[in-house]
């Protein structure tokens, strides 16, 4: 792939350039999270700023959140045991290190109620209907618990100085939004009104409540059966006591993404709905006053060579069709046309996001012909994130 | 002639933003030719069917959406669309089956309504389900409604789709008794039979294919039908096999395309042909990796479709051409 290939993009788009090695060499970044829409490229992204900070020497562990099985394998992580671990065959030379792991959600939603309640009581929740329920398939849970881990891995890490960057994947959610709204979410079902009804009698006179339940109770006998309720009550007993201290959680960390060590990657393709996701997640960092260090547009097209438009080459492979309709310098003018059509389109998403939000720093990464699933891949891509398009 | 004469209800799955709303919408246009009535049911909560067809957003109540794809006869159906919310299906279903009165209000007025969609294990998917279940099921008997030639449900994703289908048994440690328990069984009924069919969406990369083989394997072992793949976003095929070996070897032929291009009246300069060779490498490559991926897909042993990725993008007309391109595959009559 000659130089100018990788060029990718409108010409002239007003976007600044993301200086990606500035941001990966300054020792005040201590986290950077990669959120975006599904798919689009936020593991990849994770992993491959992770190996790239490593080899210019920092110490970074990246947490990641299901990887493709060989990108997992060939960075020693396909064991899911919740804890980091060194990654082999990495250039240390610049006296950095590189640890990885992948998020078990469950594990860690079940450990953070062991640590909270006496092993009989932890045991009783564990089995619990709802509590399966809310640990494996509440939405927002795996956002929630990305953050628990986050926590607990900065918490060790200021401690012990294992680590100078943390870098964050986030899960596959249609929204970038979720990530951050999760905390929120989750308190917000935990304050809902029916788990404060169903505590009330536990917390003393509230009579208007307690009558209410009564009628709520018999309802829910009729409909569910008395086991289904007491399960209930006995999930709704434990979030009390379990779960005070989990919102007090969620806060620190929400308030560690506030600070300033942390950095605000957003991941989009170059698609409408990527986009626009990405336009809310900006505006939103800006509400939440959370630091954005930039947008990634990646898989773009690459830009084709030349200037022999769409139309052109259609026309001119309809002509050497004419003459051998097996030609394939036509199937290559055909292809060319395709790629300059998407180009195109690319260009104009990415305008409209530019017109809208011009401050935000770009960096593009094309899409490469074939998958990234090693360290090699990993190491290409961190090598075109930090080519600064002019 | 289809592939799916009997099936009434067509599920549409696959790993997140492989294209199942898209294929899903398609897959209702093509089905709605002379006179059908066709319905498009969403369940995430996401209007995705509102912004493909750019219409309002839709309420939790049937709405006509647009014509269907005309037939051999010329002739177009109808399809009507359903955006289906938990909520709003609990409280008519208690309403529905329980007189609760009072009760009934407190619930929701308790937040009772909201907890149980959101967190009670299996509630919101029978919920969602039975919704689908009802319009599929619907007879003469049912006055005033519409009876549809067939449902397509844009489903959850691969990786929940099999805990959505499988609403009986995620219940059975929850409602034991009443009028769930026994919905659920014939909700059950209908969606193990050949009624029914679970299409998959991929594309032609390594982890939407195993997500994929998984899901087909998981809906296989819980009896539940599977339909076809439908493999979506495929590159354009312009280059015959012998060009691609050729490409990815790096021999294309310079002088030729060179003087092809001055033939048909382009200024063949290097940088274009450079570009040219290097673009067809690139896309030689990709093809390897989809070819590669695509003898995955064709060992799963279901009937396959293929939709081109479209260079301009999925717009209301491309959603015709997609559904005319499904039919011509017999996806539809
Ligand atoms: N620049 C690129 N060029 C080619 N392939 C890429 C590129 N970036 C990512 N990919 C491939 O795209 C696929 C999806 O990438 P990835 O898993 O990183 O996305 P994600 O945003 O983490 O997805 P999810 O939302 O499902 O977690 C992978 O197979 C990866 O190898
Ligand atoms: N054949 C195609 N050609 C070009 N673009 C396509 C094609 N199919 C889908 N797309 C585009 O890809 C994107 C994702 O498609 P779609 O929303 O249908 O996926 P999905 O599987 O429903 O996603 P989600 O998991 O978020 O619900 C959309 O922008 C859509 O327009
Ligand atoms: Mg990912
Ligand atoms: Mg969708």
């Amino acid at each position: 792939m000659t130089k100018s290939r990788t060029r990718v993009g409108p010409r002239g788009t007003r976007a600044p350039a993301l200086d990606v090695d500035a941001l990966l060499d300054d020792p005040a970044t201590g986290i950077i999270v990669c959120c975006g829409s599904g798919g689009v490229g936020k593991t990849t992204t994770s992993a491959a700023l992770a190996l790239r900070a490593a080899e210019r020497g920092r110490k970074v562990v990246v947490l990641t959140i299901d990887p493709a099985r060989r990108l997992a394998q060939s960075m020693g992580i396909a064991e899911l045991d919740n804890t980091p671990r060194p990654v082999a065959d990495i250039d240390t030379a610049d006296g950095g290190r590189l640890d990885a792991m992948m998020l078990d959600m469950k594990r860690t939603f079940d450990e953070v109620v062991e640590s909270q309640a006496s092993p009989d009581k932890a045991a009783q929740i564990l089995q619990n209907p709802f509590y399966i329920a809310l640990s494996s398939s509440f939405a927002g849970t795996q956002e929630y618990m990305a953050m628990e881990k986050l926590g607990q891995i900065h918490g060790t890490s200021v401690a012990d100085g294992t680590y100078d960057l943390i870098v964050v994947d986030t899960p596959p959610s249609r929204s970038a939004l979720d990530f951050l709204d999760a905390p929120e979410r989750l308190s917000s079902f935990l304050d809902g009104r029916f788990i404060r009804l169903m505590l009330a009698p536990a917390r003393g006179p509230a009579r208007l409540m307690t009558a209410g339940l009564g009628i709520i109770t018999n309802a829910m006998t009729r409909i569910l059966g008395a086991q289904v309720l007491r399960d209930l009550q006995t999930f709704v007993a434990a979030l009390d006591t379990v779960f005070g201290g989990f919102r007090q959680r969620a806060q620190k960390t929400y308030a560690l993404l506030q600070a300033e060590g942390t950095a605000f990657l957003v991941v989009a393709a170059p698609e409408p709905d990527a986009l626009r996701e990405a336009a809310y997640f900006v505006e939103r960092l800006s509400e939440d006053r959370m630091p954005l260090a930039g947008l990634i547009v990646n898989r773009a097209s690459p830009v084709p060579a030349g200037t022999v438009s769409a139309d052109e080459a259609m026309a001119a492979a309809e002509r050497l069709r004419r003459e051998d309709p097996h030609s394939s310098t036509a199937g290559m003018l055909r292809l060319h046309a395709d790629q300059t059509r998407l180009v195109e389109r690319e260009a104009r998403l990415r305008r409209r996001f530019d017109a809208a939000h011009p401050q935000v720093a770009t960096a593009v990464v094309p899409a490469l012909a074939g998958d990234v699933h090693d360290l090699d891949g990993l190491r290409r891509v961190g090598e075109l994130l930090a080519v600064r398009q002019g | 002639m289809s592939d799916w004469p009997k099936v009434r209800l067509h599920v549409v799955t696959g790993k997140g933003g492989t294209g199942k709303s898209t294929v899903a919408a398609a897959l209702a246009l093509a089905l709605a030719d002379s006179g059908k009535n066709v319905l498009l049911c969403e369940v995430e909560g996401r209007q995705g069917i509102a912004r493909m067809f750019d219409v309002d957003p839709l309420p939790p109540e049937e709405r006509r959406l647009t014509t269907g794809l005309p037939g051999a006869d010329g002739e177009p159906g109808v399809v009507h669309a359903l955006h289906i919310d938990p909520e709003a299906a609990l409280l008519e279903y208690l309403s529905l089956y329980y007189k609760l009165g009072r009760a009934g209000r407190a619930l929701d007025r308790f937040g009772v309504i909201e907890f149980a969609t959101t967190i009670a294990p299996g509630v919101r998917d029978v919920l969602l389900t039975g919704k689908v279940f009802e319009a599929v099921q619907r007879n003469s008997r049912n006055k005033g409604a519409i009876q549809y030639d067939a449902v397509v449900l844009d489903g959850p994703p691969t990786g929940r789709i099999v805990q959505f289908l499988n609403v009986s048994n995620e219940l059975a440690g929850l409602a034991k008794v009443g009028p769930i328990k026994s919905q659920s069984d014939t909700m059950m009924t209908l969606f193990r039979s050949p009624r029914t069919a679970v299409h998959l969406v991929t594309v032609l990369e390594e982890m939407p294919v195993q997500e994929t083989a998984d899901g087909i394997a998981q809906l296989r072992e819980a009896d539940l039908p599977v339909g076809g793949v439908v493999v979506n976003l495929v590159r354009p095929q312009d280059l015959s096999a012998e060009d691609l070996a050729v490409a990815r070897a790096g021999t294309l032929d310079r002088a030729r395309v060179a003087s092809d291009l001055e033939a048909a009246g382009i200024e063949a300069d290097t940088g274009l042909v450079d570009g040219l060779l290097a673009e067809a490498r690139d896309h030689a490559e990709r093809r390897a990796l989809e070819d590669s991926q695509r003898v995955l897909v064709g060992g799963l042993g279901v009937p396959t479709y293929e939709l081109p990725r479209l260079a301009q993008g999925v717009d209301l007309g491309a959603l015709y051409e997609l559904a005319a391109s499904l039919r011509a595959q017999g996806m539809s009559s």
